[in-house]
């Protein structure tokens, strides 16, 4: 397990993503409360962010978590996600040798909270983690989706001069967020 | 050649933005590339894809039903033609019917063949290209001289003044802050658009999927925020299975932008909810567009397994000079000429085919094994076929093709040149033919040629026979590199035969299209060569080894001549390249090595046929390292030298530039010699030193060893 998250750190950081593990969802929550903190979200504008639905809110108080973030919306549409700085959401799949996330992205709020913010959180589970893009096409398939997403870092263009410049339509920062599965009752508050 | 065509040849490699940004990419691709690929057996991914993408063309029209039928029972709207007319037509009527005002575009080069922009903007329809390098030259009104970095020639500088005068003023040329303002910009192009389209790099026939690949994410706000969503999908885009996305999507980075894996990758194989939860209107078009002509055109077929990478223009020497602009509007490069030639119109290659210096550097990096050069090659002889070769090239070959005529006019060549000749050079020619001279001094035609200079030499009777092809530099031009061949072979106890029957290799006659002088060519040879009774025929040019070992082959394959195959095959099995032969006659224990002579640095340039076709880069370095060598690499050691025979004399005005990054890369190598195995390269490389008066001395590997080696 170690061997092969090292590796998937290793290529998403060579790809300018930021990689965190956590042992349990609790911390990985206290650790996107205090990211988001700390980014100044609040409830002015261009300073929201938007947080798709997903298993790692089961169990979770939403209510309780926007009320101690004011700016941190869990309905997520198209105006709300254009306006935002951060969106955040949970990919269902990561590929070790590419640094790559994959997720059933046929709910278009999958997609929004991905692309139009500033900066993306992408949550994953730890047991999650695959070795290469064949056996991660395996587990997931057209079959069983009408849109499957591949994330690997930020957006990035080299279009002028050939200089690497990162988040050109896309987020800027991508954030990936291991937990490994343990659930925990209690929310963390914000310092 | 047209006029314009050549204008716009010079206007490029006098552009410095264009030929930097290019010269550097190239540097670096090389080397990305090589590390995007690390622990990847390239050959087998490439052995895979090419026969993925070859069966998808056998079977196109099956795959395209299967396509249709799997998207359309998950709400997919396909629409299938032949016509580019229908597909726009067909795009304009989503827009009317659905009231389309704004659309915004994710790359598809299919959009760009069929001029889809400009048709629906006269339909009164904004069309906003979303790539930012697409954007930029879109605002610029250019045209992408490159299929991947569309505005690679132009400078941060350029493209600010193009935000300024196009889009708002107050721009600088800060690339951050260039990206910065087109993400602002575009992003309310995306907002507001009704229509998306794009292209798709796969279409899975199984499950009715495209495989839409971006950095940018653009693809993904294409096929997001607007309500409709249409793909533009080229036939070559589909593959039977789903599971055939695996290789493709492992060499598509790495060979395009030397990336693990791009960004972004959406995998769309039906309609998925809008955001005010509607349903989103997809619509695939499949495009033919003389496609499945194509894939049934026995030697063209294989330009279907094109995955769209670009590498063939990365590697190309000739591209990193000139750039996209020269060869037209869409498709541009090596792979951009064939599909020009069939998705224009073949006349529309007529020129951009001669760009083809015929190095072979795209064969080694295409993933999907295509063989550019001789695709082009076969533009050449079809074009030559349709339109007739020029007056002046039909009244050389026919020369050519009368062995007696031509070579004593080659004698009559000695005593005309007196006047031009200083020592064993000419260094200028008057009039028109002054180009051929302006880079590099030509060699001058020798007093004897081989033919009669061997006949002098006292050769070894008896055991072993060779026959040696020389070719016709080494003959009349550079004989003194035969001399050595023989004295190497006599020291292994071997007679040198030269069949006084043979003739040009036909190469010259073959690379210009005129395939019925090199048929020619290669029957007198074959008859010259085979009426010998020899172990060996050994040839100490490449170009001339590749043409006795294989072109004659193909060249009696590509007219039908089908009686003529068994005599060039019996042929073929006994020809070697001259390092090879040596090599082995010193491993068998023949042929040796003076002993502990340490002989100082030198440089070895790889002579493109040696390398890519006959696949010998070591045994002449291997030679010369145990002749007491050592071999100081230059940089780009098997970059070609700009020669390609005849296309010197064509397009000297990128042979020139081509030569001039060798000598410096030779220069550098801080070597006082540089060896090479093809008479030819010397000539080119041996011409331009001799006009920048370099004292580094330039020969043939034979020429190098022939005191190096004695009888075991």
């Amino acid at each position: 397990m170690n061997a092969i998250f090292d590796t998937f750190k290793l290529r998403a950081e060579a790809v300018s993503a930021e990689v965190h593990r956590f042992p349990h969802k609790s911390e990985a929550l206290d650790f996107i409360l205090h990211y988001l903190h700390d980014a100044g979200i609040s409830d002015s504008p261009q300073a929201g962010a938007v947080w798709a639905s997903c298993p790692f809110l089961d169990g979770f108080d939403q209510k309780q978590i926007s009320s101690l973030l004011p700016g941190l919306s869990f309905d997520v549409n198209r105006e709300a996600s254009a306006e935002a700085k951060v969106g955040i959401s949970q990919l269902d799949w990561a590929i070790a040798n590419t640094g790559t996330l994959v997720q059933d992205a046929a709910r278009v709020d999958q997609r929004l909270v991905s692309t139009l913010p500033l900066i993306h959180i992408a949550l994953i589970r730890s047991d999650r983690l695959v070795p290469d893009l064949p056996s991660a096409l395996k587990q997931i398939r057209p079959e069983q989706t009408n849109y499957i997403s591949f994330i690997t870092g930020p957006s990035r263009t080299a279009d002028i001069e050939r200089v690497l410049t990162i988040g050109v339509h896309g987020p800027e920062k991508l954030i990936i967020v291991f937990f490994d599965g343990v659930v925990c009752d209690e929310p963390a508050g914000v310092n | 050649m047209e006029t314009k065509f050549r204008e716009s040849i010079d206007k490029a490699v006098h552009n410095p933005n264009l030929t930097g940004a290019l010269g550097r990419f190239s540097e670096a691709y090389r080397i990305s590339r090589a590390k995007a690929y690390e622990g990847y057996d390239f050959e087998a991914l490439r052995t895979q894809i090419a026969e993925r993408k070859s069966y998808a063309a056998s079977h196109l029209d099956e795959l395209a039903d299967l396509f249709t039928q799997n998207a359309e029972a998950r709400g997919t709207k396909v629409f299938r033609t032949n016509d580019p007319a229908k597909v726009r037509e067909y795009i304009l009527n989503v827009a009317r019917e659905n009231g389309v005002k704004s659309i915004v575009k994710s790359k598809s080069m299919a959009s760009e063949e069929i001029h889809l922009n400009q048709h629906l903007e006269a339909a009164g329809i904004e069309v906003g290209e979303t790539d930012l390098g697409e954007w930029i030259i879109q605002l610029a009104g250019q045209t992408p001289s490159h299929m991947v970095m569309p505005a690679i020639h132009m400078t941060k500088e350029e493209v600010a003044s193009v935000f300024n005068e196009q889009v708002e003023e107050g721009q600088t040329p800060d690339i951050p802050k260039l990206v910065k303002f087109a993400r602002g910009k575009l992003r309310t192009k995306f907002l507001d658009a009704e229509m998306g389209i794009t292209g798709a790099n796969i279409a899975v026939a199984e499950t009715g999927t495209l495989v839409i690949v971006t950095n940018e994410g653009n693809a993904r706000l294409v096929t997001t925020l607007p309500k409709i969503h249409v793909a533009i999908v080229g036939l070559e885009k589909l593959m039977e299975k789903f599971d055939d996305v695996v290789p493709v999507l492992t060499a598509l980075p790495k060979s395009a932008t030397a990336q693990l894996m791009t960004s972004y990758v959406s995998m769309i194989s039906g309609p998925v909810p809008n955001t005010d939860g509607t349903p989103k209107q997809l619509h695939v078009i499949l495009m033919d567009n003389r496609r499945t002509e194509m894939s049934q055109d026995p030697k063209f077929k294989q330009a279907m397994q094109c995955i769209r990478c670009a590498s063939c223009l990365n590697v190309c020497p000739v591209f990193r000079l000139v750039g996209g602009h020269v060869f037209g509007k869409i498709y541009t490069g090596g792979i951009g000429t064939i599909l020009t030639a069939w998705f224009d119109a073949l006349k529309a290659s007529d020129d951009i085919q001669s760009l083809c210096i015929q190095c072979g550097n795209c064969t080694e990096v295409c993933p999907g094994k295509i063989d550019i050069p001789g695709l082009i090659l076969e533009l050449r002889r079809r074009l030559a076929v349709e339109k007739g070769q020029p007056l002046a090239q039909k009244a050389i070959f026919s020369v050519v093709n009368n062995r007696k005529l031509f070579h004593s006019m080659l004698r009559a060549a000695y005593v005309m040149q007196k006047p031009l000749q200083k020592g064993n050079f000419i260094r200028h020619l008057p009039f028109f033919l002054s180009d051929m001279t302006e880079f590099r001094s030509l060699p001058a035609i020798a007093e004897a040629p081989l033919r009669d200079t061997i006949k002098k030499i006292k050769q070894p009777a008896g055991k072993e026979k060779i026959a040696f092809y020389a070719g016709c530099l080494i003959d009349f031009a550079y004989p003194e590199m035969g001399e050595s061949l023989v004295k190497i072979l006599n020291k292994a106890g071997i007679e040198v035969v030269f069949p006084e029957g043979q003739t040009c290799c036909g190469a010259p006659a073959r690379y210009s299209g005129a395939y019925e002088v090199a048929a020619q060519n290669a029957s007198d040879n074959i008859n010259a060569l085979l009426a010998e009774n020899v172990t060996y025929v050994v040839s100490a040019c490449p170009t001339c080894t590749v043409g006795l070992k294989h072109d004659f082959i193909s060249t009696f394959e590509s007219l039908g001549q089908t009686d003529s195959l068994p005599r060039a095959r019996q042929l073929s099995d006994k020809v070697i390249d001259f390092s090879s032969l040596v090599k082995k006659l010193v491993d068998d224990g023949r042929l040796k090595f003076k002993e502990g002579q340490q002989l100082g640095k030198i440089t070895y340039h790889d002579s493109c046929h040696l390398k890519r076709t006959l696949h010998a880069t070591q045994p002449p370095r291997q030679l010369l390292t145990e002749a007491g060598y050592e071999i100081a690499e230059m940089y780009e050691a098997d970059m070609c030298c700009g020669m390609g025979g005849t296309y010197s004399l064509k397009l000297p005005e990128i042979s020139a530039p081509i030569l001039e990054r060798k000598l410096v890369n030779i220069k550098n190598s801080g070597a006082p010699t540089v060896v090479m195995d093809c008479p030819g390269c010397v000539m080119q490389i041996r011409g331009g030193l001799d006009k920048q008066n370099s004292s580094i001395k330039v020969e043939h590997t034979a020429q190098r060893l022939a005191d190096e080696l004695e009888a075991s």
